[in-house]
């Protein structure tokens, strides 16, 4: 902490009034937003929280500040971006783990004490609290509001990651979740620089997809907005595919870059099981392919620019024995896919981060119908597109403004009956980051943040059953300490 | 009289530091660098070693060996120019591009050449030196010559001659005996430069860049230039002959092994680099 620590930075008093302003400014707006929309609450949801990454580790095993490798962390910048492309490297040849002092150990924790509300509308909640209505019917039930709020948790998250020695990296990061749950996140091994080049990289085990703007590494922690809508989305009623371009998934990648990453490319040989560990499903494969491209723009900063393609597929038939389904054993396998582009503009201390994506699921998919039977009449593949556009105002590398505008919109749903605009998606979420300090050891940030959704369709109407079903609304408020040690 | 005076030259001496704080400018071919804008990238990325006034007391400074440079004296290691003279921009930018082997530095390649040449503009604000004095004009390099066997046992004789294993070995390897002693010109120890172990030297990876190391010496370390002892042609066969010394597959390294194996009575006479072994010119006669 620059200014606060030992106040010798040129402009530390006057940044840190300004932090301050900023601070009490931008929480202010937050609060007013929150108590504004809350005539129209609404849905939360079923997705994953943010899982957010940065590992103080490497901070300490280098001695290089949070800002070195991350924009405002745990978002990267291009210097990061590089270091992880390296393999968790400077290249300094003091990489290896026989060149650091015995007492260090290669571990990061985080987690995040918080205070958060969440509100949804249009509910089927029982008209007598207490008194069972019938959700079949709606007998008894109402269109309601549900609110919840209080101080919580995030989970936490016990990251080990590092060189095994010189050109081997690893990652294992088991994450307890806030029920006490235990899963792991990511674990995997790293062969860099095969063959003596940087564009041969062979990854193996659970990761996160080569993802050019990463969920697990963006500034969003809130219940809406702390997932990508675009990268989880999969068409109303459909049940046979859970995939998610933001889950970690298991499989191999190959991977390079160019000495300073602005050129990157990434293929990856992934098991069709959306990243659950033994085989719950399927037994096929998907493929996901990435590429970027930036290029410096003169004092405006480095742009770029990328695309993908996740080419999947699901098996829609369960081998059963006396009805009961093997795990791993699923055939009648139907396509997918997501592709798409992103962007990552800077000018100067503003970054704007474009991002779309053209979604298609196979009929079969679409309308959970098992490949040995017939389609519904009329059914057809539904498509989609997505995309947001995400801004950063980084004031210092202590500050910085978030803010995110997401759109989904059908445009083919697999049963003709459907509205077109079921599913749709309307989201948008505020906030700030303040990291009081910033040095190589450790990493506090408060973080502040607002997000509503609107989901057309999933709501029931002003009388339930008879009336169509109406869109949901639903709003978050997050405010609390994210702490990285 | 004497109070109004002691007022203007305190509000000159604030404007001229203001100016130099603000208006130091770097050119690094057709980009100018700007310190305004090298000020929050040097924050970002440097403070932490480097400190907020450039001294090299950051935070991180107890902690890293060698220690950070103290832009504040103005003495580089990496300069196309001569021993004492400040370095060229461009010596600044291609440092902070190459990073330095075996330390904390890192290379900072990722950052845009205009983020670089902003920085070098902002860190030329912590020296008066920058205000007063020009940089060095930088050395000429004249064309290597083929490498020759020859070549590489004069320079073989040049290492002896020149005690240079007194600090990096008799192998190179950084391990002489006077290895232990050497401090930098802050009194902090210092470790000589191990051929054994890599491709990459302090100041770049190519001969010419090794070339250069010897002429303008490692300023504010005990390597001296040696511009006025070596003649160019000297300088270049000792630069083969170190070349021989390192682990990987180089054109010297070729032609030394050849002539070991081609002429292994030869070699045989070579006496082992160090203390009391006087001249290789006998091996060098049997040619």
């Amino acid at each position: 902490m620059i200014n606060m620590l030992n106040g010798k930075w040129r402009s530390g008093p006057k940044s840190s009034l300004l932090n301050t302003i900023l601070l009490v400014t931008s929480f202010a707006i937050v609060l007013v937003l929150s108590v504004l929309t809350d005539s129209q609450p609404a849905y939360a949801l079923p997705l994953h929280t943010g899982n957010v990454r940065a590992i103080p580790a490497f901070a300490r095993k280098y001695g290089l500040p949070c800002s070195a490798c991350h924009t405002a962390w745990p978002e990267l910048n291009n210097f990061g971006q590089t270091f992880r492309d390296n393999g968790y490297q400077l290249n300094n040849d003091h990489d290896s783990p026989i060149y650091q002092d015995p007492g260090y150990f290669p571990i990061s924790f985080r987690t995040t004490p918080n205070w958060h509300r969440e509100g949804v509308n249009n509910q089927l909640i029982d008209a007598v609290p207490g008194v069972p209505g019938d959700p079949a019917t709606g007998e008894g039930m109402v269109n309601g509001r549900v609110t919840t709020h209080g101080f919580d948790l995030s989970g936490f998250d016990l990251w080990s990651a590092g060189t095994l020695y010189k050109n081997i990296s690893f990652t294992v990061l088991p994450a307890i979740e806030s029920s006490g749950a235990l899963h792991f996140e990511a674990a995997f091994i790293r062969f860099d620089n095969l063959l003596k080049s940087r564009w041969l990289n062979l990854k193996l085990g659970k990761f996160e997809l080569d993802n050019m703007l990463s969920e697990k590494r963006f500034l969003f922690l809130s219940k809406n907005g702390g997932s990508y809508q675009s990268y989880h989305f999969v068409p109303t009623g459909e049940l046979s595919n859970a995939f998610g371009l933001g889950d970690n998934q298991l499989g191999v990648e190959l991977s390079g870059h160019s000495v300073n990453s602005y050129t990157r490319y990434g293929v990856a040989l992934l098991s069709s099981n959306d990243g659950s560990p033994e085989l719950p499903t399927s037994r096929s494969y998907d493929t996901y392919l990435t590429f970027s491209q930036a290029f410096p723009v003169g004092k405006l900063g480095l742009q770029r620019l990328g695309g993908f393609a996740y080419l999947g597929q699901r098996p829609t038939i369960a081998l059963t024995a006396a009805g009961v389904a093997f795990p791993g054993a699923g055939y009648g396998n139907k396509s997918f896919y997501r592709a798409g582009f992103s962007g990552d503009f800077n000018i100067g201390k503003l970054q704007i981060l474009p991002f779309f994506l053209h979604g298609y699921e196979s009929a079969f998919l679409g309308t959970n119908t098992p490949a040995n039977a017939a389609l519904p009449d009329g059914a057809m593949a539904p498509t989609w597109n997505a995309g947001f556009v995400e801004t950063h105002l980084h004031l210092s590398p202590q500050f910085v403004f978030t803010n995110r505008f997401e759109l989904i919109r059908m445009s083919r749903q697999a049963l003709p009956e459907t509205p077109l605009n079921t599913g749709n998606i309307d989201a948008y979420t505020v906030g700030y980051r303040w990291y009081p300090i910033m040095f190589s050891r450790a990493g506090i940030a408060f973080h502040n943040e607002y997000s509503i959704i609107k989901t057309q369709g999933a709501g029931v109407g002003a009388t339930p059953f008879v009336d169509p079903p109406t869109a949901v609304w639903s709003n978050s408020v997050h405010a609390g300490f994210d702490i990285a040690f | 009289m004497r109070l109004k005076n002691a007022l203007i030259a305190m509000v000159v001496l604030l404007a001229s530091g203001a100016t130099v704080s603000f208006a130091q400018e770097s050119h690094i071919g057709n980009i100018q660098g700007r310190a305004s804008a090298g000020k929050g990238l040097y924050r970002r990325y440097c403070v932490g070693c480097h400190g907020p006034e450039g001294d090299g007391s950051g935070e991180n400074a107890a902690w890293v060996d060698p220690k950070p440079r103290d832009f504040t004296a103005a003495t580089f290691k990496c300069r196309s120019t001569p021993s004492g003279t400040l370095p060229t921009d461009q010596d600044i930018f291609d440092a902070i591009t190459r990073g330095f082997v075996n330390t904390s530095m890192p290379a900072w390649r990722p950052l845009t050449n205009q983020n670089r040449a902003d920085l070098v503009a902002y860190v030329k604000g912590f020296s008066a030196k920058w205000k007063g004095a020009a940089p060095g004009a930088p050395i000429a390099i004249p064309a290597e010559p083929p490498v020759k066997v020859e070549g590489i046992l004069h320079g073989r004789e040049l290492f002896q001659k020149m005690e240079c294993w007194k600090c990096h070995g008799p192998e190179g390897h950084g391990n002489g005996p006077a290895a232990a002693t050497l401090t930098d010109s802050k009194d902090n120890p210092i470790r000589p430069y191990n051929f054994a172990m890599g491709s990459r030297f302090k100041c770049g990876v190519t001969n010419e860049d090794l070339y250069r190391i010897f002429m303008t010496g490692l300023d504010g370390t005990p390597m001296p230039s040696f511009s006025d002892v070596l003649k160019p042609a000297d300088a270049w066969d000792l630069v083969h002959f170190l070349r021989t010394l390192q682990p990987m597959q180089t054109k010297e390294a070729e032609v030394w092994k050849q002539w070991q194996t081609t002429q292994p009575a030869q070699a045989k006479q070579l006496k082992p680099i160090g203390p009391d072994q006087g001249s290789v010119q006998g091996a060098m006669n049997a040619q």
